[in-house]
């Protein structure tokens, strides 16, 4: 079982949580201009990332938020948790000093070096470019 | 059900070629899928000039984590023919590969347990019959008469309010199926190349023209993709991106019991799926886990969770003991259908999105994935399992319709 570190309760099980898929996908700018190709992208691709993943949380037998976390789909290691809205961290690792995060993946990022992410990029293509301003506070 | 009846490992069963310099196709996948589809290719259209690579070792990935049921009791018209056709050709099988892999058609019931789940599961047996797929409904009575440790009580939380029923259902053994159908291959001259990770793709414009691997570039006409909870991996170093979500699926075995459960019990309300292997294993599974994961290990809870179902619906398992857990990679499509068919790259192919349920496909997905490669187009029974039709809308949503949990 996962122990998540909800950025407003602390470390908590996972069974307090539901998933919420991939993060930093954006609501489509301009809907009605979309085509079929376009709107089966943002409807149903989303990436499958194997390694560092930024993905959606919800707390939801706890402070019912949503936050995004940055998760290693293979270790399953949490390496960030982060608040709606941030852009998703340039290095995952011990958890910035302020901010809404401050609870971090405390206790289950270990004390070695932080991995290091630059190679795992969110896949180039075409609609997953990750727009950091998207209107993510809808979906609480 | 007994250990005499399992049959004796083969010393031999097929050779461990150095991969050739070129192919006429190669298959990226060496589990139940690849295999199944290199016999097909070779059988069905007299491709032999062919390769099978496997990462890891032959039919260990999904193949070897399954819970092993067979059916094809599906609602829609698209998935019952599919997976009625694979159930037919599971019925030659044995005598085709010359090797039993011991096919039991036990049946496979499918609980009901709220008034939903019986409007669902009856409509289910009139869309199967009409389908040609043999299907029955019971009452708690019957479903009691045909597995006795069942508990049909009032006084649990998710009463028994009847089953559906599939007499030609059943289990196999998964690894002699792989091992069947792997001896075959290689008698028809295909190489089967173990340990060979596919590192890229050689493209000529749009065009698929060889394959990376840790030994060497292979050069080929023709590519399947039947990497399953890694397709995506494979589809982005193709260049093209896949509806899919690989998620880690538990199953877990008892110690060795007599025989105790004489069918196949799913229940997708409760949430777990229960047979007997041969050698007297009571076998288990449920659920994905929720999050993403390539992991092939799970969060123990989802175990937890499968086996308080069981302890309900079978109290006799209260004394049973986990023998072990594990976990495989699923690729789940969000209308919980696989994809077959074309990609956007020119001669590559991809077979994957079976998600929880690929093993009972294993015979069409070969059957129809080989005919596509080998022509170009689709068969007709994977024709609307297309990529395409996320665009077009045409979803094939067996989610919540059929008997969910695969």
């Amino acid at each position: 079982m996962l122990l998540i570190s909800c950025p407003n309760c602390g470390s908590r099980d996972e069974t307090e949580f539901h998933y919420g898929g991939q993060a930093h996908v954006a609501y489509p700018e301009n809907p009605s201009a979309l085509n079929d190709r376009e709107w089966a992208e943002f409807l149903f691709y989303r990436d499958n990332t194997k390694g560092a993943f930024a993905e959606r949380w919800l707390h939801s037998t706890g402070c019912r938020q949503w936050f995004n976390m940055l998760r290693d789909t293979v270790t399953y290691e949490i390496q960030a948790v982060y608040p709606m809205g941030s852009p998703r961290p340039d290095t995952p690792g011990p958890a910035p000093e302020s901010g809404t995060a401050s609870t971090a993946a405390d206790s289950t990022t270990t004390g070695t070096a932080a991995p290091k992410i630059s190679g795992t990029s969110i896949s180039g293509t075409s609609t997953s470019s990750t727009s950091t301003t998207a209107p993510e506070g809808a979906t609480k | 059900m007994s250990t005499e009846q399992l049959p004796e490992h083969p010393d031999f069963l097929w050779r461990n070629p150095e991969p050739k310099s070129s192919y006429d196709a190669v298959i990226v996948g060496g589990g139940g899928h690849g295999l199944a589809t290199a016999y097909f290719l070779a059988k069905n259209h007299g491709m032999t000039n062919i390769a099978v690579l496997e990462k890891g070792w032959l039919a260990g990935g999904n193949m070897a984590r399954n819970t092993t049921i067979i059916r094809s009791n599906y609602l829609w018209d698209e998935s019952a023919a599919i997976y009625e056709h694979a159930l037919k050709l599971w019925e030659i099988l044995p005598e085709e590969l010359e090797y039993d892999f011991l096919f039991s058609q036990r049946g496979v019931m499918n609980l009901a347990h709220t008034l939903g789940d019986v409007r669902e599961s009856m409509r289910r047996v009139g869309a199967n019959k009409l389908n040609g797929v043999d299907a029955e409904w019971l009452d708690p009575k019957q479903v009691k008469e045909l597995c006795p440790i069942l508990n049909i009580s009032d006084n649990i939380r998710y009463p028994v309010m009847g089953a559906t029923y599939q007499p030609r259902a059943g289990i196999a053994k998964h690894d002699h199926v792989a091992w069947a159908f792997a001896r075959k291959c290689d008698e028809l001259g295909v190489d089967i190349i173990q340990n060979c990770e596919v590192t890229g793709f050689v493209k000529d414009g749009n065009r698929v023209v060889g394959v990376k691997t840790n030994q060497g570039t292979i050069n080929t006409e023709k590519v399947g993709l039947c990497a399953a909870g890694h397709s995506s991996v494979l589809a982005e170093m193709a260049g093209f991106r896949l509806p899919i979500q690989s998620h880690p699926l538990q199953a877990l075995v008892s110690e060795l019991h007599e025989p105790v459960h004489p069918t196949v019990v799913m229940s997708n309300h409760v949430h777990v799926y229960v047979s007997q292997a041969h050698k007297g294993e009571l076998v288990m599974g449920a659920g994905v886990d929720s999050y993403n994961g390539y992991g092939q290990r799970g969060s123990f809870h989802v175990i937890e969770h499968q086996m308080a179902a069981a302890v309900e619906l079978f109290p006799i398992f209260a004394r049973a003991h986990v023998l072990r857990t594990w976990g495989g990679i699923v690729d789940t499509t969000l209308d919980a259908s696989p994809i077959v068919g074309n990609t956007p790259v020119e001669n590559m192919f991809v077979n994957c999105g079976w998600g929880t349920g690929g093993f009972k496909g294993t015979p069409a997905a070969g059957m129809t994935f080989a005919h596509n490669i080998a022509t170009g187009t689709p068969h007709k029974l994977n024709k609307p399992f297309a990529l395409e039709r996320f665009e077009t809308g045409a979803l094939i949503d067996e989610h919540g319709a059929a008997a969910v949990a695969h």
